[in-house]
């Protein structure tokens, strides 16, 4: 089983199309949303929910008033500024708690609960691709990371019991947590650039990552006539750092005008120069080694 | 006056605004940039960074003269990030959330904190008048952000300056630690099925926090119209319209900023600021 992540570093690059772009390629996938923060595959895939599972991500630090006796321990105690303290009345800021649970072992009234808290929801799907996995953060959670394995994971697992060889993954912006639970043992990851200075900041601080971690790093380039400069920058970073440069994109708003017809950029047009240019790096990703090399998972 | 650029989705424009609305004030401001994964702002407005400053977190040492492995560190730790064995105690630094449970519960005094670093915190000036600046760097290959956020927002400016926050896109922990004790939030989206979906994310979030806030629709016209019928249906206010526009978005990829480029934009800006002001609390208005 393989398995390809699309990351940008930035956000807004056009990750997602392209991964639903990708996902008409290839007779039979799986498809994974990985960023659980803000998802947005499932607006193109208008996925069929088949199965809704709870996402219990940690506990939550709650004090009950009738019993504590006010000793402020807990205050002293939280380095995460979550205790609040108001005329003798202890409270939990929940947007700050971390879940650590120090307060709570340490409360000499034993005044503290710490309920287990659902976090999100993951999701398995149809879609007209084939199968999809994907999720929902609640608002202000934390442990993304720790959603964005789950979610991968059951990708993984549903593959393997479907025979599907090949996991098409979106991934989240950035290079921290999550998408740190994104990369770990894909076969490759395919950044997309765009030909603009933070665009290129980006995509230098998400292919040192790959690196980091071992994990094989394409680029291809979005909209890459908006600054022909900044496109041959892109290619002369990529073949300092060794990374394929898969192809390039032009701009063509058929890209947003397919989002809005609930549709990929080839089921809306097939024949423009987009389309075009997402098959060849589609054709280029797939024959690169990592994509040939079967990895256990 | 402490004002975050936000957005649920990346892409839509936050460091646009930030940059361009810092450089347009008459007033003093300082600029943080709190995206501290991927910081933009740096290569808009060309700071001279006169300090650095790493972002220290502590880890745990134990030390195994003292131990009696009574595993009471490992129970403590919510984070998995002790190890105890008959005969020794690995610790995993990355995992550590530095909560200090297993200093204060270890009977023996075995366990102190060691110095982990998470990342850098940069501050200088920009050559405009009167302009402060500040950004987070995360290292590669550390998870713990909100620590960084944190750090970075130790800098705002004195009690009567504006303070310009360039969040980092999301609904969870990160974009949290940035808006948080901040007096209004901007939301940058654009009118796209992409940046509806994240924007519904984002106003659920500032809304939870209760913090003042209203909306820019950047590149108006690429997409339809259902971010403005939600912005109605929502009270949301449109403080500000920036059209989808081939020299902005090549300005944009130079890293040029708008009002070098048109004039009127300053003016714009200018006035986007008076609207904050009226929906925030009028008193931490710099008059």
């Amino acid at each position: 089983m393989k398995e390809l992540v699309i990351l940008s570093g930035k956000g807004g690059t056009g990750k997602t199309s392209l991964t639903a772009a990708f996902a008409g390629l290839k007779s039979s996938l799986m498809l994974c949303d990985a960023d659980v923060d803000a998802a947005d595959l499932h607006l193109i895939m208008a996925p069929d929910v088949q199965e809704t599972h709870d996402f219990v991500g940690g506990n939550e630090a709650v004090i009950a008033p009738d019993r504590c006796t006010g000793c402020g321990t807990c205050l002293e105690l939280c380095r995460f500024d979550a205790i609040d303290e108001n005329q003798g009345e202890y409270t939990v800021d929940a947007l700050n708690c971390e879940g650590c649970g120090v307060c709570v072992d340490m409360c000499p009234e034993s005044a503290i609960d710490f309920p287990r808290k659902t976090c999100g929801q993951w999701f398995v799907s149809h879609t007209r691709f084939g199968p999809m996995v994907h999720a929902r953060l609640g608002i202000a959670e934390e442990n993304s990371g720790r959603l964005v394995a789950l979610v991968r994971e059951q990708a993984k697992k549903r593959a393997r019991d479907a025979h599907i060889d090949l996991i098409l993954t979106d991934g989240p912006p950035g290079i921290g947590c999550p998408v740190i639970a994104s990369i770990g043992q894909a076969s490759a990851i395919l950044i997309v650039a765009e030909p603009t200075v933070s665009g290129i900041h980006d995509m230098k601080r998400v292919g040192e990552l790959a690196a980091h971690f071992k994990i094989p790093a394409m680029v291809c380039i979005n909209k890459f006539d908006l600054n022909l400069d900044q496109t041959r920058a892109i290619e002369t970073i990529a073949r300092e750092k060794n990374i394929l440069v898969a192809g390039k994109i032009p701009f063509d708003p058929a890209f947003t005008k397919a989002m809005i017809q609930i549709q990929t950029l080839l089921e809306y047009d097939d024949t423009c120069p987009a389309a075009k240019a997402v098959r060849n790096i589609w054709e280029t990703v797939m024959t690169h080694p990592a994509m040939k090399l079967e990895r256990l998972m | 006056m402490i004002i975050s650029i936000a957005s649920g989705k990346g892409g839509t424009g936050k460091t646009t605004v930030a940059a361009n609305l810092a450089a347009s004030l008459n007033q003093p401001v300082t600029v943080l940039d709190c995206d501290v994964e991927e910081p933009n702002l740096h290569l808009f407005l060309h700071p001279e960074i006169q300090s650095r400053e790493k972002v220290i977190a502590p880890v745990p040492e134990i030390d195994l003269d003292r131990c009696t492995f009574c595993k009471k560190c490992m129970d403590i730790c919510r984070f998995n990030a002790i190890a105890v064995t008959a005969n020794t105690v690995v610790t995993f630094p990355e995992l550590c959330h530095s909560c200090g449970g297993c200093t204060v519960i270890c009977p023996e005094n075995a366990v102190t904190e060691k110095e982990r670093i998470l990342g850098t915190v940069e501050t200088g000036t920009v050559p405009l008048p009167d302009m402060n600046f500040g950004q987070g760097l995360l290292d590669i290959g550390q998870v713990m952000v909100p620590p960084v956020i944190r750090q970075v927002k130790s800098h705002r400016a004195p009690d009567q300056g504006i303070t310009l926050i360039d969040a980092p896109p999301g609904t969870s922990c990160p974009v949290i630690a940035a808006m948080k004790d901040t007096d209004f939030v901007v939301l940058v989206t654009e009118p796209t099925p992409f940046g509806l979906n994240d924007l519904k994310l984002a106003v659920e979030t500032v809304r939870l926090m209760n913090i003042p806030h209203g909306l820019i629709i950047n590149r108006a016209g690429i997409g339809d119209d259902a971010v403005y019928a939600y912005a109605k249906e929502k009270n949301l206010p449109v403080l500000m319209e920036i059209p989808y526009d081939k020299a902005i978005a090549q300005a944009y990829s130079k890293g040029d900023l708008i009002i070098a480029q048109q004039e009127d934009y300053k003016e714009k800006f200018q006035t986007l600021y008076k609207k904050i002001c009226l929906l925030a609390d009028s008193e931490k208005c710099a008059p």
